[in-house]
């Protein structure tokens, strides 16, 4: 508790922090905007609420899927928050003030988990209430069921926000870090591409997958799939033109491991860097 | 309760080839101010980042209070200015300090206590960033006091700073090294290590050359300066002398150095018997300074 009331308090008197850290809940409340598109074009009348977004259980993918992408706007916080410490020297004071190396850390990583936390629960609420607005259907089971959605979005965020963190260490400048992170997206891309078009003689090709998913970023990526081909009506046209999906929407244990394995990978990784370097 | 602060232990630090602390031991006991003596890149700042958690060792160790606390436990017990002051630059004087005793887990009482003794109690709710160097240095110290520390570090407290700044450090140094706190200054400026500290460490390229009282290193036999008109029977009759260590000629002036006591009365008499009269004739005690250049360039 007195690790997080320090971070808190370093993030707290930061102006830019504190308003980045209220446009992310408040871009959070925004996923019920989308409730209120409504498009009337003389007969075509498309009400984005009624399409099935907002019904249980489905919901719970939707609305994870959707905030999980905001979860960019908190890494600008997490590696500003490191990067700050390297510029102001202050990672150095706080270790003279008394702080050990690992306290330094944790403090990061409660303050990580308080968001993620405070992030999840959100999402909770907000799903509940836009689900008991417009859901066609209200039955309890139905309602609480798929939550395991909840709990890969928690993950997700975690890991994501470990990968934040070590790199913030790794390269001590914001934007560098952060510029780092496309990088990553762009290498892993590429690592793929490559592995598909060399290793397709020596391997079978979905086996480039195996391999693939193993990259933390789409290890991330991977544990919540893209929600809209799951929507009837997108399912109807595509049964219609003969394409079914038989795509596998559920959150795999095996992704949650990869990214658990990942995150607790890159902290260890984070409290070496932090230990070995000098500062 | 042992007087013992911190001991150091063979400590060395390399940074590639170049070793910055070579197998320094040192032990610090309460109640002296120690000063650290050495030239730029002599190794002092390095020594103090060891022992302050920031720099790893090569080699060698340190305890704090003889072990019977971890370093990063003790710190909180101690204060400690590197280099510059450094703080959130966002938050206020009193916001700092207060984050610093969360970190440190001291109470927030002395806070307006310190900020008083450091003069910047009426500007505690500025941001640090509006802060001059002066005051900068000023608020690292009251920093460096909130927590009644038991062993207080300064490194370079007085670098970058006007004239004015250096004596408002300085007259806060020596207050407080009257209030009877230990203290470690490093510097590499003399006059301000004789001032305030009763014992001396002296660096050079990472070894330690001299430790000891400050007045025992400035305690020495002293010096002669002569003129005489003939001086080539001036030196060769001083060479006769048994007392004298080491003779060097400076600007016409024959300096005489002393390896036993001599008094003025006694050469003076000495060299009136030899039919040497002198057209210049001072004994003189070499400052701190004169020593620290006579240690460290030979």
């Amino acid at each position: 508790m007195r690790l997080l009331s320090i971070e808190l308090y370093k993030l707290w008197h930061n102006r830019i922090s504190k308003i980045l850290i209220f446009s992310y809940f408040i871009l959070i409340f925004s996923i019920a905007i989308l409730s209120t598109i409504k498009v009337e074009i003389g007969p075509i009348n498309f009400h984005l609420a009624d399409q099935g977004i907002f019904n249980f259980p489905y919901i719970w993918h939707f609305n994870s899927f959707m905030i999980g992408l905001l979860k960019i706007f908190f890494a600008v916080i997490i590696v500003a928050m490191i990067g700050n410490e390297y510029s102001y020297k202050t990672l150095k004071q706080n270790l003279i003030d008394g702080l050990s190396k690992e306290e330094f850390l944790r403090s990061k990583v409660y303050a990580i988990l308080a968001f993620v936390g405070i992030s999840t629960l959100l999402v909770f609420l907000i799903s509940l209430v836009l689900g008991g607005i417009y859901s066609d259907y209200n039955e309890l089971q139905i309602v609480f069921s798929d939550l395991e959605y909840l709990l890969a979005y928690a993950i997700k965020l975690f890991g994501f926000f470990s990968l934040c963190l070590f790199l913030g260490l790794l390269i001590k400048r914001s934007a560098f870090a952060l510029g780092f992170l496309a990088l990553w997206q762009i290498i892993e891309g590429i690592c793929f591409g490559l592995m598909k078009w060399k290793l397709s003689d020596l391997i079978p090709s979905h086996s480039a997958e195996q391999i693939f998913r193993f990259f933390p970023l789409n290890a991330m990526g991977n544990l919540i799939k893209e929600p809209f081909s799951r929507l009837s009506a997108i399912q109807n046209i595509a049964d219609q033109i003969g394409e079914g999906f038989t795509k596998d929407y559920g959150v795999s244990t095996l992704n949650l491991c990869i990214v658990l394995a990942w995150s607790s990978l890159f902290l260890w990784w984070s409290l070496l860097l932090l230990k070995k370097r000098d500062l | 309760m042992s007087n013992i602060l911190l001991q150091l232990d063979q400590l060395s630090k390399s940074f590639g080839n170049l070793k910055a602390v070579d197998q320094l031991s040192l032990t610090l006991e309460k109640g002296n101010v120690y000063g650290l003596l050495g030239p730029n890149g002599s190794g002092k700042s390095t020594t103090l980042g060891m022992i302050l958690n920031v720099i790893n060792p090569t080699s060698g160790s340190f305890s704090w209070y003889q072990g019977a606390l971890t370093t990063h436990q003790a710190l909180k017990k101690i204060g400690a200015i590197i280099e510059r002051p450094n703080f959130y630059p966002y938050m206020t004087a009193s916001q700092n300090l207060k984050l610093i005793c969360k970190i440190k887990q001291c109470s927030h009482e002395s806070i307006e206590e310190k900020l008083i003794l450091v003069g910047l109690w009426e500007r505690r709710h500025s941001k640090f960033k509006t802060f001059s160097l002066g005051m900068k240095q000023r608020l690292a110290i009251a920093a460096a006091l909130v927590n009644n520390p038991d062993l207080l570090i300064l490194d370079e407290p007085t670098n970058g700073l006007d004239p004015e700044g250096i004596h408002q450090i300085r007259k806060l140094i020596t207050s407080i090294a009257e209030l009877g706190t230990t203290i470690l200054l490093a510097s590499h400026l003399l006059d301000e290590v004789e001032k305030v500290c009763n014992h001396v460490i002296v660096l050079k390229e990472g070894v330690k050359f001299y430790e000891g009282p400050v007045d025992e290193i400035s305690q020495s036999f002293g010096f002669f300066e002569l003129k005489a008109t003939d001086r080539k029977i001036l030196t060769d009759f001083i060479k006769t002398l048994p007392e004298v260590k080491e003779m060097k000629l400076e600007s016409n002036h024959l300096k005489v150095f002393l390896k036993a006591e001599l008094s003025e009365e006694v050469l003076s008499k000495k060299l009136a018997e030899a039919n040497i009269y002198c057209t210049h004739f001072v004994k003189k005690h070499p400052s701190l300074e004169d020593q620290f250049l006579t240690l460290t360039q030979s």
